[in-house]
């Protein structure tokens, strides 16, 4: 397991922004980088190797990847989809778009699709709340939803058919 | 002096580039100060302003910055809190996408300040898009020698990066943020030592909101006087305030502080009223952690004066009958809106961000969030309204920072100024099982009613 020459060329470059000896600042966005590259999730596996290009313990990882929200510590779909639930996109109507999905992708909050195309998970305040409801999927918040609009993104996902990363 | 300070130019096209933004002003307070000003002049200006916190807490700038430990022989970092997380908040993910070279010009403005040679803006992670808008500015500030080495041949020199976190509301709080900048979980430390003491790698560090630094740049370009013109006694300044939930034009409004409240919700400069012509039933003004307000004592405080909007107006009353500025976050719910739900996904939110170092906080927001979940559900009893008021008391004050006062104010509030219809989710439990219930029948009460202004 190893980064592709152009990432491990970016983890230098991360690790230069921190004072000598302070690499393990760069774990967070090493993290998300190791995230993006392997299928969307963190196993053991990747992060051994994350711990030994940041020449610090293996537990030191693990302590910090269970304790972010957004780093998948088990397989995902290709598309994970994060609807925001907290109080102000519940008062626009965060409820009626999870219902909408879960019947639409025939799963629960929690679960992924069978063809392994779509995860759909409920998240906590996106910073997104004057343009309620919303959903983030990758990088990308999908803002002020409807059904509609969450129906055409779907589509537009199942076409792509790529995964979508924080990185991108 | 022109009266919006931040968003002046937020739609000018092109104002995320250098050219443009050069082009209307910026960088100006960058060549003023290095150019013209020490280092301690620029924080004289700061105190002058009378800016505080944009954060939530309100806290004097210029006295924070003084209390950087110069002395010390490490280096000082300035550290920029661009961890927006507090529901109902997103201004500072506004400015940082529209007009991104004003952080960028009020960091090396506010880094010369403190003789800061290497600062970081931490960014919540899941405005990941927003680090390449933010990096992309701050390369083109490099090649403008605006950072770098000798910046515009004054001798000072400046490195600043942008640093994601990965989705913790807890490293807004400004040790748990270092923490994460370390590398670590976000676990806020004990305080003394404080961070202008031992912060960043145990370095003298200042921690500022993204709108504190970038009310830095108005404060040098015209001077802390002028700054504190605008305002009201020791609200002076611009507030961004991110305005969501029922309300016919939800977004980020850049208002004088002593704003009336009433104009900020009614007039269609701001929020322009309720959504499809409902009455108003209740606010939350600085952000969930701050105290809900009924309509009544939203508009007017208890003594029938009208509420303004500075932090010490909002606060009229105490917890008895008044709430806070906090981060701007002004949330509003109409005559339908179910109070016991919102404060459950409230509880919710704090149970699953609560960093579970603290007991009273780890086990205290888990107990709120499934009693509120029974009340709302239908399954409560008449005990759950006491024991909800127990359990929030015996979070706040007995935990390392804030987020134990944060989950406990919203619960408390709630029931003190809404208890009928606390009562009624336990007396009627068949109706309340509809989350629908209130949109069909807005709640009636004795004790508060909603208005229409």
């Amino acid at each position: 397991m190893q980064f592709s020459d152009k990432t491990l060329a970016l983890v230098q470059k991360i690790i230069k922004r921190y004072p000598e000896g302070k690499q393990k600042s760069a774990l967070l966005p090493v993290l998300h980088l190791a995230q993006a590259e392997f299928d969307g999730w963190l196993s053991p596996d990747v992060m051994d190797y994350v711990a030994g290009l940041l020449m610090i313990k293996p537990i030191e990882v693990y302590e910090v990847a269970t304790f972010y929200s957004m780093y998948n510590l088990k397989p995902v779909g290709k598309c994970l989809i994060e609807v925001c639930q907290t109080g102000p996109c519940w008062l626009r109507g965060s409820d009626d778009i999870v219902a909408h999905l879960e019947s639409k992708l025939n799963i629960k909050v929690g679960e992924t699709t069978s063809d392994g195309m779509f995860t759909l998970k409920t998240v906590e305040c996106l910073g997104s709340c004057g343009t309620a409801p919303m959903l983030q999927c990758g990088s990308k918040y999908h803002e002020n939803l409807t059904t509609d609009k969450v129906d055409a993104l779907l589509q537009q996902l199942t076409n792509k058919n790529e995964r979508t990363t924080y990185m991108q | 002096m022109p009266r919006t300070l931040l968003l002046e130019h937020v739609n000018v096209p092109g104002i995320e580039t250098f050219d443009t933004y050069r082009k209307h002003g910026g960088y100006a307070s960058v060549e003023k100060a290095l150019k013209s000003m020490t280092p301690d002049g620029v924080m004289e200006e700061v105190k002058k302003s009378g800016l505080r916190g944009r954060g939530g807490a309100g806290f004097p700038a210029g006295l924070k910055w003084s209390f950087l430990d110069r002395k010390s022989e490490r280096p000082r970092y300035l550290v920029c809190n661009a961890d927006e997380s507090e529901p109902g908040t997103f201004k500072d993910r506004y400015l940082m996408e529209k007009i991104p070279h004003l952080l960028i010009e009020g960091m090396i403005t506010s880094s010369y300040a403190l003789g800061a040679k290497t600062s970081y803006i931490y960014i919540r992670g899941e405005y990941m898009y927003i680090v390449r808008i933010l990096e992309k500015a701050i390369e083109e500030a490099y090649a403008a020698g605006f950072l770098g080495q000798n910046i515009l041949g004054t001798g000072y020199s400046l490195d600043l990066y942008v640093h994601p976190g990965a989705g913790a509301y807890i490293c807004g709080e400004e040790t748990a943020l270092l923490e994460s900048l370390e590398g670590k979980r976000g676990n806020p430390r004990l305080k003394p030592p404080f961070p202008a003491v031992a912060g960043l790698y145990a370095a003298p560090t200042v921690v500022n909101n993204v709108e504190t630094i970038t009310a830095v740049v108005p404060i040098i370009n015209f001077g802390g006087d002028e700054y504190a013109q605008i305002g009201v006694g020791k609200s002076t300044g611009t507030k961004l305030i991110s305005a969501s939930g029922h309300i016919n034009k939800p977004g980020v409004y850049e208002i004088e502080l002593g704003l009336p409240v009433e104009e900020f919700i009614y007039s269609d400069k701001y929020c322009g009223g309720i959504w499809k012509g409902r009455k108003l039933k209740a606010v939350v003004a600085g952000g969930s952690s701050v105290p809900i307000l009924p309509a009544h004592l939203i508009l007017k405080n208890a003594k029938g004066e009208p509420r303004l909007m500075t932090y010490e107006s909002l606060g009229e009353g105490g917890f008895v009958s008044g709430t806070m500025l906090g981060s701007g976050g002004f949330i509003v719910m109409d005559e339908t809106a179910c109070i016991v739900r919102n404060l459950w996904t409230f509880a919710r939110f704090y149970h699953h961000e609560s960093c579970g170092q603290c007991s009273p906080c780890r086990e205290g927001t888990g107990w709120m969030e499934k009693v509120l979940h029974r009340i709302e559900h239908g399954h409560g009893n008449s005990d759950d309204i006491d024991l909800l008021v127990d359990v929030a008391k015996k979070i706040e004050g007995n935990t390392i920072c804030p987020l134990g006062d944060a989950a406990a104010w919203p619960v408390a509030s709630a029931i003190r100024h809404f208890r009928e219809e606390f009562e009624y989710h336990v007396k009627y439990p068949e109706k309340v099982m509809d989350p629908k219930h209130f949109e069909k029948e807005p709640f009636r009460s004795e004790t508060f009613e909603s208005v229409n202004v």
